[in-house]
């Protein structure tokens, strides 16, 4: 990867994410200094989108790491295959093998499944390893995370200690369901991943959408901003806008003014919840058209 | 400490003189930095592409920052550091603290003695609710601490003891819990990998099975505390309550309200109960008017509620239930929060008050969204929360 930060900038826009030159910097000091990112923000803001495309970038695979209450070991690092363990020992029965011979058998590599953790120190080459969410995973597999990002080992009791064969970019989101150690913070580049301004934000909508009308995407941004503005539960993301986005060009409307009973109907892409969709009824509509059109 | 960034770093001691004093200022703002981060900034200015001070501050912003109240701050501090632009000597030092000169604060409330002397006359007027100060339950002096009134213990030694007691009982409040939910839950999963093991010495046939046991899930407890003027007798045992159980309990949080809302877990989290006290009576200055609960829920729900609650989260509110804002903003929030969390408990220090009943109107407006209504008076009420937490 190019460590210059304008050479992230260019890659990223050709993968088709807008990077901001701070996140530009964060990525390129990823590289260089060896140490996973971090990055909170509110859900919808696009951090999931800086992994993939970053491996789009890097051309290499991503192997993602969905974290949730509970995730173990088993789940994140590697898994015995136990029916073909069974099968092994079923097979083996007749052979006059010790007990020593038949364990060292039935735990070898190839009994092994590979989950995202260990399958990503053990690439060829380094791919981009996302760990989404890590705020939902307790605590202690937080702490194993930790040592696993700052050795890249990962040790199995029956095998021994699995070393990396390379190093994996890791990018680690959170939105804030808890606290996170401030161990893992340390470790961590820092990047705080806020909601686009309305500039950013029509370049990416451009971007993604590259047939849209430009009156259109003008209008639909600051209609998404000014609804950001109002007093709602979720506020609305990156994806709701390009989803809105989307379906606003798919029904054929190139201008807003013209047809507010659409764009209302078509607020579900953006408002999720039913007390926000009660916020912002026709009338309110009418008047945010009134002042982004 | 002079040489300015954009005269360039001449000599590698001279920038790493600096970078001490910026890593110093850093942590005195609550930076978390260790070692091998200030290694890595030192490397990453000193090599060539670096050079221009912005893009080395958007460098040492995503190496330095942790959360996200740091990134908020470090441009501040960077340039009044390294630019010299800006509040200059404003940057907090630990240790210091600005006294402020006006407003109330919640030093005032207590802990420090001063305000602390309780209405000496305490008259009975045999009326219902009135405000505050003026009514007394009349608590024997014999009777044990923990039985007595909060509002009557006036003797700093006794306080002192009561504050300990508070803690105290916080963190029995944890471990007592966790005791009963260990012996609580049986597995039911097969440990598949553990019955394989086994089968080995056995020629593959599972004799012995092994089980896997789920993991209890400890409560999360969240206390919201009215620091009113009608509460501020009770508050510094509150706060040094909150302050036990944020340290006991395994995820807590603990917010204040009056007119509004703050978050103060981190605050609390400091070691010397003093200095806490200092942090949150800054952070409280020049409040004052009504209590303002249902506006303080709201925004607890619209800011934190998300974030903070969830299925196995309990809310303890402590209020005496006076509020200025509409009743019914008041009994929506509760029904937002009751939403999110498993159960909300309500401890009113007036409850323990002879002849009291919950006829404040925000009290009867909140009461049907209430899980549990306690009285929370003294420290035997407190104590009294346990078994109720411990069915959940």
């Amino acid at each position: 990867m190019e460590t210059s930060r304008e050479a992230v900038l260019t890659s990223f826009t050709k993968a088709g994410y807008i990077a901001d030159p701070q996140l530009a910097t964060a990525l390129s000091l990823m590289e260089r200094l060896k140490r996973p990112l971090l990055l909170e923000g509110d859900a919808g803001v696009g951090k999931t989108e800086v992994a993939k495309s970053l491996a789009t970038v890097l051309d290499c695979p991503l192997i993602r790491l969905q974290c949730y209450e509970g995730l173990d070991s088993q789940a994140a690092v590697y898994e015995w295959n136990y029916q073909r363990q069974l099968l092994a020992i079923k097979i083996s029965e007749n052979e006059h093998l010790s007990t020593t011979e038949r364990e060292k058998h039935i735990f070898e590599r190839d009994f092994l499944l590979e989950r995202p953790l260990l399958q990503a120190i053990s690439m060829e080459t380094s791919p981009v390893l996302l760990i989404d969410e890590i705020d939902r995973a307790d605590e202690e597999f937080e702490a194993y995370l930790l040592e696993v990002l700052s050795d890249f080992q990962i040790s199995v009791p029956e095998l021994g200690t699995i070393k990396a064969t390379s190093i994996p970019y890791v990018i680690l989101t959170s939105n804030g369901t808890r606290e996170l150690s401030d161990a893992l913070r340390r470790r961590c580049l820092y990047h705080y991943v806020d909601y686009p301004s309305e500039d950013k934000e029509l370049r990416i909508v451009n971007a993604r959408l590259p047939e849209i009308d430009q009156v259109l995407a003008g209008q639909i941004v600051r209609f998404v901003h000014a609804v950001r503005r109002e007093d709602l539960r979720k506020k609305p993301g990156i994806a709701e806008t390009l989803d809105w986005a989307a379906a606003l060009v798919g029904l054929g409307v190139s201008d807003m003014a013209g047809d507010p009973e659409t764009v209302h109907d078509t607020l579900m892409c953006l408002l999720k919840t039913r007390e926000d969709q009660g916020q912002i009824p026709i009338e309110v509509v009418e008047r945010l058209i009134g002042k982004v059109a | 400490m002079s040489v300015a960034l954009s005269a360039g770093p001449n000599t590698v001691s001279g920038l790493s003189r600096r970078m001490t004093g910026f890593v110093r200022i850093l942590r005195d703002n609550n930076f978390v930095i260790g070692v091998s981060e200030v290694l890595d900034s030192l490397v990453v200015a000193e090599s060539a592409d670096w050079h221009k001070s912005s893009t080395l501050k958007d460098a040492w912003r995503a190496l330095l920052c942790t959360r996200m109240a740091d990134w908020g701050r470090f441009d501040e501090l960077f340039d009044a550091y390294w630019l010299r632009v800006g509040l200059k000597r404003k940057a907090r030092i630990s240790g210091m603290s600005e006294r402020s000169s006006k407003g109330k604060t919640l030093q005032d409330l207590g802990g420090n003695g001063g305000q602390w002397k309780v209405d000496q006359i305490e008259k009975d007027d045999g009326g219902h609710i009135v405000d505050g100060d003026s009514r007394s339950e009349g608590a024997s002096r014999t009777e044990g601490l923990d039985q007595v009134d909060l509002r009557h213990v006036h003797d700093p030694e006794q306080m002192e003891q009561a504050f300990v007691l508070a803690e105290q009982l916080a963190r029995s409040l944890r471990y007592r819990l966790a005791r009963r939910e260990r012996s609580a839950s049986r597995g039911r999963r097969l440990d598949l990998r553990k019955v394989i093991r086994y089968s080995i010495p056995y020629g593959g046939t599972p004799v012995r099975l092994a089980f896997r046991q789920r993991k209890p899930k400890p409560l999360r407890l969240v206390m919201l505390m009215d620091a009113s003027g009608s509460m501020n007798q009770y508050c510094p045992f509150f706060l040094r309550f909150m302050r036990g159980a944020l340290e006991a309990f395994h995820e807590a949080e603990a917010y204040i309200f009056h007119t509004r809302l703050v978050h103060i877990s981190d605050v609390m989290a400091e070691r010397n109960p003093q200095k806490a006290m200092e942090r949150l009576s800054l952070m409280t200055t020049g409040w004052s008017g009504g209590t303002r609960i249902g506006d303080s829920l709201k925004m607890f729900n619209q800011h934190h509620g998300a974030r903070v609650l969830n299925g196995r989260t309990v809310v303890m509110i402590l209020s005496d239930g006076y509020d200025t804002s509409p009743p019914e903003m008041l009994a929506d929030q509760l029904a937002v929060m009751k939403k999110r969390a498993k159960s909300i408990v309500w401890l009113n220090p007036m409850m323990g008050w002879k002849g009291y009943e919950p006829t404040a109107r925000g009290m009867e407006a909140a009461l049907p969204h209430l899980d549990l209504l306690a009285p929370a008076h003294n420290l035997a009420s407190l104590a009294d929360l346990e078994p109720y937490l411990a069915k959940l």
